[in-house]
Order: C-alpha cells, then structure tokens, then sequence
C-alpha cells in the first residue's frame, strides 16, 4: 500500500460503550459540540462487563478495522465491577488477537466517566489516526475458511452433549 | 388492527424507520432525505419517513398511525440519544397498543450531527447507525416490565440547610425520615452565619426553628454523629447501614446544660473548636454551639485523657446528675430500608494556604471569609466584635474575591456565592468597624432576587470596588504610609494601572470545593461526579436532581456551587421527586434481565460466581443455573461469560448485537 492510499484510507472502527459512563460521556461530547472523526460508530452495552470477545472477533469479521471499548473508571462501575471483568477478558482477547495475526494498536480499552466527554473526542481521533496508519485488515483469506453461518451452533453442540433437544 | 398490536409470530416483520430533523440540529449536517431512501431499501423495512421534530405530538402521531393501520409491527426511530427520548417513545408505543420493546433509537443527533464537521460523512455515519438499528430490531421481543414494591421511608444523608428542608418536606407529607449527619449536630454551613444576603435577616432566626422542627418532627429519625456504612438494594428498596460513633454521652438521658462541660478538669479549651473554624478552642467535652440540635454533649475522643490515658477524675460523670456519660459506648450499627434517598452533603471551603502568594497562614491579620463569618457573628468567638490579632478595630479592610475560584492553577469554575458574601461581609464589617473598606473583583456576579440591588446599595455606603486580581499581599513596605501594613498588590483595569493598597485585615473570599470524602460517598451510593468531584446530575437542564442511579437524587452544594435560596429550591425539588416515586407504591424495572435457556446449560457454574448481585442460583438436581430476575440488575456480564450461551439478556441478547455489528458495518 502506498503512503498516498494510506493517506486516503477512511478505517471502519467499531465502539462498545458501557450505557452509564462512555455512552453517557459520548452524549456529552455531541451536547458540547466537540467535533471528531466520523469513522467511530458505537454501539450501546449496558456494562463494558456484557462485552462477549466474540462480539469483537464478528467486528473485525465484518470488516472493521478497529475495535473500541469504553467503560467506567475502575471503581465507578455501574454493578460494582463489570468493568473489572471487561478488563480480564481485553488482556487475553488481546493476546489471542495477536496470535492470529490482528495487531494489538487495533484494539483498545479505554475508563471514560460520564464527565469526560473530551476524551472521548481524544480517544476516537487517536484511535481513528492509529488504525488509519495500520491501513486496512485484510480479513479476506481467513473468512472465507468458516463454514456457512449457522445460529448459536455453540449452543446446538453442548445441548446435543448432553442429549437434550433441538 | 390486530397484526399491529404484537408482531406476527410466522410472518415477516414490518420495521418503520422514523428519521427525525430535530429542526436544523441533525438536518443542518445529515441529508434526511438520503436516509430515510436509504432506510427504505433495507430488508423488513415496511415504511420511512421523515418529520421535523419525531419526539412532538404530530411526530408520534406519525408512528402511532401506522402501527394502528399495520403497515408496521416495530419501530426505529433515528433522533436523538436514548439516554434522552427514548422513554418518549416507548411510552407512544404503549399508547398505540403496541409493546414499548419492540422499538430502537438510532442516536443520528448527540453522537452524528453534532459531532461531524462534513455533510457526506455524517449522513454515511447515520445510515451506518439505521442499518444497525433497523438489523437487531427484527430479533426483539415483546417484553413486560416487572413492578417491584417501593419502600416508603427515606434517608436524607446530610443535615446542612438542604438536608433540613427535604427531610422536614417527607415528613410533612407523611413519610418516615432517616437523617443522617456526620458531625454532632445539624446545621451545616448556614448555622455558622451571622446574616444571610441579600435581606441580612438573622441566619439562626431562619434555621434554628427548622432545626428544632427536625428534631421533634414524629416522623424525622435524627442520627448526628453517624455516617452511611454501605448501601445495597436498589430503587424502592435500598437496605442502608449506618455508622453511629460513641459520642460518650447518652442522647436519650442528656438535656444539655452544659454542667460537664464546666466541669471538666481542663478548665480551658484545648483542642481547636471546628465550629468556630479554629477561632476559639473548646474542651474535651463540649456542646457544638447553644442551638445545637440535638443538644447533647459529646466527647472527643482524642483529647479526652479518661479515653486515651483512663486516668481523670471523671469530674464530668459526678456533674451529670442524670447519668449520662457513659464511657463504654461503642460504635453501633443501625440497619434500615428506605425506598429513596436524598444526598446532601454539601461542600467544603477553598484552602487559602494553597495560594501561598496571599499569605494566609503567614501573616496574622489575614482571614478566610468563613473566620469572619464567625467573627461577625453575635454568639461568635468573638461576639461580634470585627478586630486585630492585637485587639484593635481595623480602619481598613481589603477583601479578596474568586480566592480559589476562576483560576485554572487551583479550580477553573466560578463558586457563584463570594460576590454576594463579600459584599454582604463588607456591608458587616462597615457596620462595625467603621472601616474603610476595599473590594478587589474580577466581575462583580450579582444575578439573584435583589443581589444587584444589594450591589448598588454597597455601592452607596462607600465601599470601595477594584477591578483586579490580586497579585499578592504581602508586609513589604515601600513607603511610610505601608509601615506594619499588610500590602496588597493588584492591577485595577478600569484605571489600567499596577495599584498597592495597605490595610489592616484582609478577607480572603475562599470558594467551595467538594468534600475530600465526597468521591468515597458517591461510591457508597453508585453515582457519577464531575471533573472537580461535584455529584453529577442526571440532566444539566431536564433532570438536575435525579442521579443516574434511580431512587438517589441529590439536593444542595454537593450537586455544586449554590447559595442557600438555590439549596431549599432543589431540596424542595428532591424531595418531591422521592415522593413522586415513593407514592407510586411501585417501581418498573427495565425488563433487560439476563435469563438461562434452560436445555443449552451445561451446569459449569461459571456464571453463579460472577454475578455481583448474588442473582443467579444453581439447581442441583436439575444441573443448570438460574436467575432470580428481581435480583438481576441487567448488567450482563455473566452473559458474557457462559461459555455455551445458555445465558442471555432482554435486549442484549448475543443475537441482537451479533446482528448490530452487522448492521453498522455491511450495509454503507
């Protein structure tokens, strides 16, 4: 990729936002008018806790090219310590991301409180400007080796384990 | 009719994608009508349309409309944040006899329009926002809330003026009140004036028989000298623990005349008096000051010698001829359950030694506004005498605004009370000195009832005004005239020259800050703050004393800056939002509870230790766990975690989101 379609890369990066403190802190930064890069669309959790790593690995399936996480400061969190939980399961998710070949500056956690409504314009320029100089994830080859979408078939499995229906 | 009324269980569903112009606030950056196209072509959309403002009358009508004619069964509406309207449109779904879940907000206003400079990318970000809102709202479900009994006690933590108010206003309606304040006695801040502006009526002439009124009050538990352990529970039904400190003297024998204070074998104070703000010193045992409430004494555990040596002459047990004092008291904790809670736990007062450059602590004629308060005040150190280290009346004053206020070095905000006091405390201190008396300002900030009729008045008793910062205050003379004066040092921009003017006494205006345990107390009860560590209300303008938390509102200084009218208003307000949910009887819980699918759970137990609400159960026999969905608070982190996805939550469940990523990233 030449330094000129870098330049011209527009990255598709999706954000998890805990409802309580980054939802509420993105709000802020729209009701303060803070302009910033358009390439963050966020989608609403009610806890960075409920933040399932697969949640992510379908991100970057369908194309995205950065991931996002936003929850409470550590011990702010709206039910005691999702955000603790959320914390754990990054650290390995980051490291199994490696491991396939995803690097790590793709994706980042961030405690951004209700307040802070300019970091979250920080954080999504930078995150926005990182993943631009990565360039675009090449997901391609890797996709077309899963079997066709079937619904839940992790779920089928263990009730077939067990010999329950469906 | 009826296919409007609950989605079809066989058929397709009919989604209606609502594009909202907020006026030019999502127009003016995103091209509605190239979205609500856009929306048209996506799968299941039935119907698109557009309108001004989607949240007003008409704008509902619109969606009501179709749904009663069937041309769709579930509603996506692009506007604004749900945090904002999305309770609007859930209630015009209900009206229109259709379930209030089967219904998604696309936020196209606060996290699109608002924010994006270019027109092409915004209008690429919102469809991007439809398309995933217009994907997971076709796996929705109908849903009901629950309703939860609601408790119909209170608990007000904080006795200060606002904390007064609101627990007096439950009472009166006839609730039952905890009132929980940390020092000995109610009162707060206001109980230390001498007069309140703009009207200078008497301070304890206004709060005194409120304070009495909270104590005889039947329906007002008053618990001074306590401080809130932990909260559990939720909104309706919280389960408080409070912490009762031995205060070495029974409350319920003690009538408070003081005969073991007399008593006490240090004849003179010892121990820097806090009432007073260090002005005076006060014994051991003491009585906070004569309209304490409740007027018992108390005993400091760190300079009473029978506590940390026990060895007294106990001369104050022998003067208690009813047997009050009582050595062994220990620390108690009071376990209640209360529906609402108000906190009011107001604020602290600006450290001058900080701004080292003023002197404070320095130099002995220099005073924080709360010392002259005190000073100024009848039943004061002092009583009522404004005078010199050495005992002189001073014959010039100079008082220094925005003393930790308006400064980025120390805090940014404005504390919207200095004005107004410092003009009242030099109107005081005129009174009764005669002095001459020097105001340095850097905006005079009188908007209040009679606050800037109150300036003019000043103005006309010859109180000089400044327009400046302060430099410095110092005792470096330069001339004859500055010899054992204090010097302060300003640039008066209206004369546009560098003035030096030497006084007697200066009065720092300190400002107010959040209580050092105020990020301690916001934790106890799940609640955000702001940058400088003010509690952080729900809404700025819609919702300024509802917390994030439902069932925790706030009343007063805590919440930020605010003189005592401002207080009472929004403890008024407070509490009348916790009888609004108190009277109710019930509360509706959002139905976004995780639950098991009973025959994909393999029995791992990963979830039962998770979940910090203790909401998930294990069934032996069975081998499967399940949730309790009263307990269940919906935060979904067990969810998260099963490892067979037996486990999903109302709303969130792993389908619906899977098919959000879809949505915002394939279909622009």
């Amino acid at each position: 990729m030449s330094d000129n379609d870098r330049n011209h890369f527009e990255p598709r990066i999706v954000a998890f936002f805990c409802n309580w403190c980054t939802y509420t802190a993105a709000d802020l930064a729209g009701t303060a008018r803070m302009t910033y890069s358009p390439n963050v669309r966020v989608i609403r959790i009610m806890c960075s806790g409920r933040l399932d790593p697969q949640f992510v690995l379908k991100a970057f399936r369908e194309g995205a090219d950065g991931v996002l996480i936003g929850g409470c400061h550590p011990g702010d969190c709206h039910y005691q310590e999702g955000n603790y939980k959320a914390l754990r399961r990054f650290k390995l998710l980051k490291r199994f991301l490696s491991q396939m070949g995803i690097e790590e500056e793709r994706i980042r956690l961030e405690w951004i409180a209700a307040s802070e409504g300019d970091k979250v314009q920080k954080v999504i320029n930078q995150m926005t400007e990182q993943v631009r100089k990565l360039g675009p994830l090449n997901l391609e080859p890797i996709s077309q080796m899963h079997p066709p979408k079937e619904k839940n078939v992790k779920a089928k499995a263990v009730a077939m384990a067990k010999g329950g229906a469906s | 009719m009826s296919t409007a009324k609950t989605p079809s269980s066989n058929g397709k569903p009919k989604v209606g994608v609502y594009v909202c112009h907020c006026g030019i606030n999502i127009a003016g950056k995103v091209n509605v009508q190239e979205t609500v196209d856009f929306a048209g072509t996506l799968p299941n959309v039935t119907v698109a349309r557009e309108y001004k403002f989607m949240c007003s009358d008409p704008g509902q009508e619109l969606i009501q409309k179709d749904l009663r004619e069937g041309l769709v069964d579930r509603v996506v509406v692009a506007s604004c944040s749900p945090l904002m309207h999305e309770p609007t449109f859930r209630r015009a779904m209900i009206a229109a006899d259709a379930n209030p879940f089967l219904f998604q907000m696309a936020n196209i206003r606060e996290h699109v329009s608002w924010v994006t400079p270019d027109k092409g990318a915004a209008t690429e970000k919102s469809k991007a926002l439809i398309a995933a809102a217009v994907a997971r709202i076709v796996l929705h479900k109908p849903l009901e809330k629950t309703r939860v009994p609601v408790n119909s006690n209170a608990l007000v933590v904080g006795g200060g003026i606002a904390g007064i108010h609101a627990a007096l206003t439950l009472a009166d309606a006839g609730r039952k009140v905890y009132l929980v304040e940390k020092e000995p006695t109610i009162g707060g801040h206001m109980a230390k004036f001498d007069k309140t502006f703009p009207t200078l009526d008497c301070s304890a002439c206004i709060l005194t028989p409120k304070m009495s009124a909270v104590r005889s009050h039947p329906n007002i538990t008053l618990w001074t000298y306590s401080e809130v352990a932990g909260v559990e529970g939720f909104v309706g039904n919280f389960n408080v623990k409070v912490r009762r400190k031995p205060r070495y003297v029974k409350e319920d024998l003690c009538v408070g005349c003081y005969e073991c204070v007399e008593a006490c074998v240090f004849k003179k104070g010892v121990t820097k008096d806090e009432f007073n703000v260090g002005l005076s010193k006060r014994r051991p045992i003491y009585i906070p000051f004569p309209q304490a409430t409740p007027l018992v004494a108390v005993i400091d555990p760190e300079s009473c010698v029978q506590i940390k040596r026990n060895k007294c002459k106990k001369t104050c047990v022998d003067a208690c001829e009813r047997g009050a004092i009582d050595f062994d008291q220990k620390e108690e904790i009071k376990e209640v359950e209360v529906g609402a809670i108000i906190l009011a736990t107001g604020f602290k007062t600006f450290d001058a030694r900080r701004i080292s450059r003023y002197g404070y602590g320095k130099y002995p004629n220099i005073y924080t506004s709360l010392e002259v308060e005190r000073m100024v005040n009848a039943a004061g150190p002092t009583g009522g005498e404004v005078h010199l280290k050495n005992g002189e009346k001073p014959r010039t004053v100079g008082i220094v605004h925005c003393v930790g206020s308006r400064d980025s070095r120390t805090n940014a905000y404005c504390s919207r009370v200095c004005c107004m006091y410092s003009l009242k405390l030099a109107h005081l201190i005129k009174e009764r000195t005669g002095a001459e008396v020097y105001n340095f300002y850097i905006d005079m900030r009188t908007p209040g009832k009679g606050y800037e009729e109150f300036y003019e008045k000043l103005l006309k008793e010859n109180v000089h005004f400044i327009r400046g910062r302060v430099a410095e205050i110092s005792d470096w003379a330069t001339i004859p005239e500055e010899e054992g004066k204090l010097v302060i040092r300003a640039e008066d921009t209206l004369v546009g020259a560098v003035r030096r003017i030497p006084v007697d006494m200066v009065v720092l205006s300190v400002g107010l800050e959040p209580h050092d345990d105020a990020d301690d107390v916001r934790r106890k009860f799940n609640i955000s703050c702001s940058h400088e560590g003010w509690f952080l209300e729900r809404h700025p303008k819609l919702a300024p004393v509802s917390t994030f938390t439902d069932g925790v509102f706030l009343a007063g200084a805590c919440q930020g800056p605010k003189d005592i009218p401002d207080s009472v208003a929004q403890a008024g307000a407070a509490a009348a939002e916790a009888l609004a949910l108190i009277d109710k009887g019930y509360v509706e819980l959002e139905p976004n509870t995780a639950y098991v699918q009973e025959e994909f759970c393999s029995g791992c137990k990963t979830c039962v230790a998770l979940c910090p609400y203790s909401a998930i159960s294990f069934n032996v026999e069975k081998n499967i766990s399940s949730v309790n969905g009263a307990l269940c608070k919906g935060c979904g982190t067990c969810v998260a975690a099963c490892p067979s996805g037996a486990l999903q939550q109302n709303l969130f469940t792993d389908e619906q989101i899977l098919h959000e990523i879809e949505g915002v990233i394939s279909y622009v």
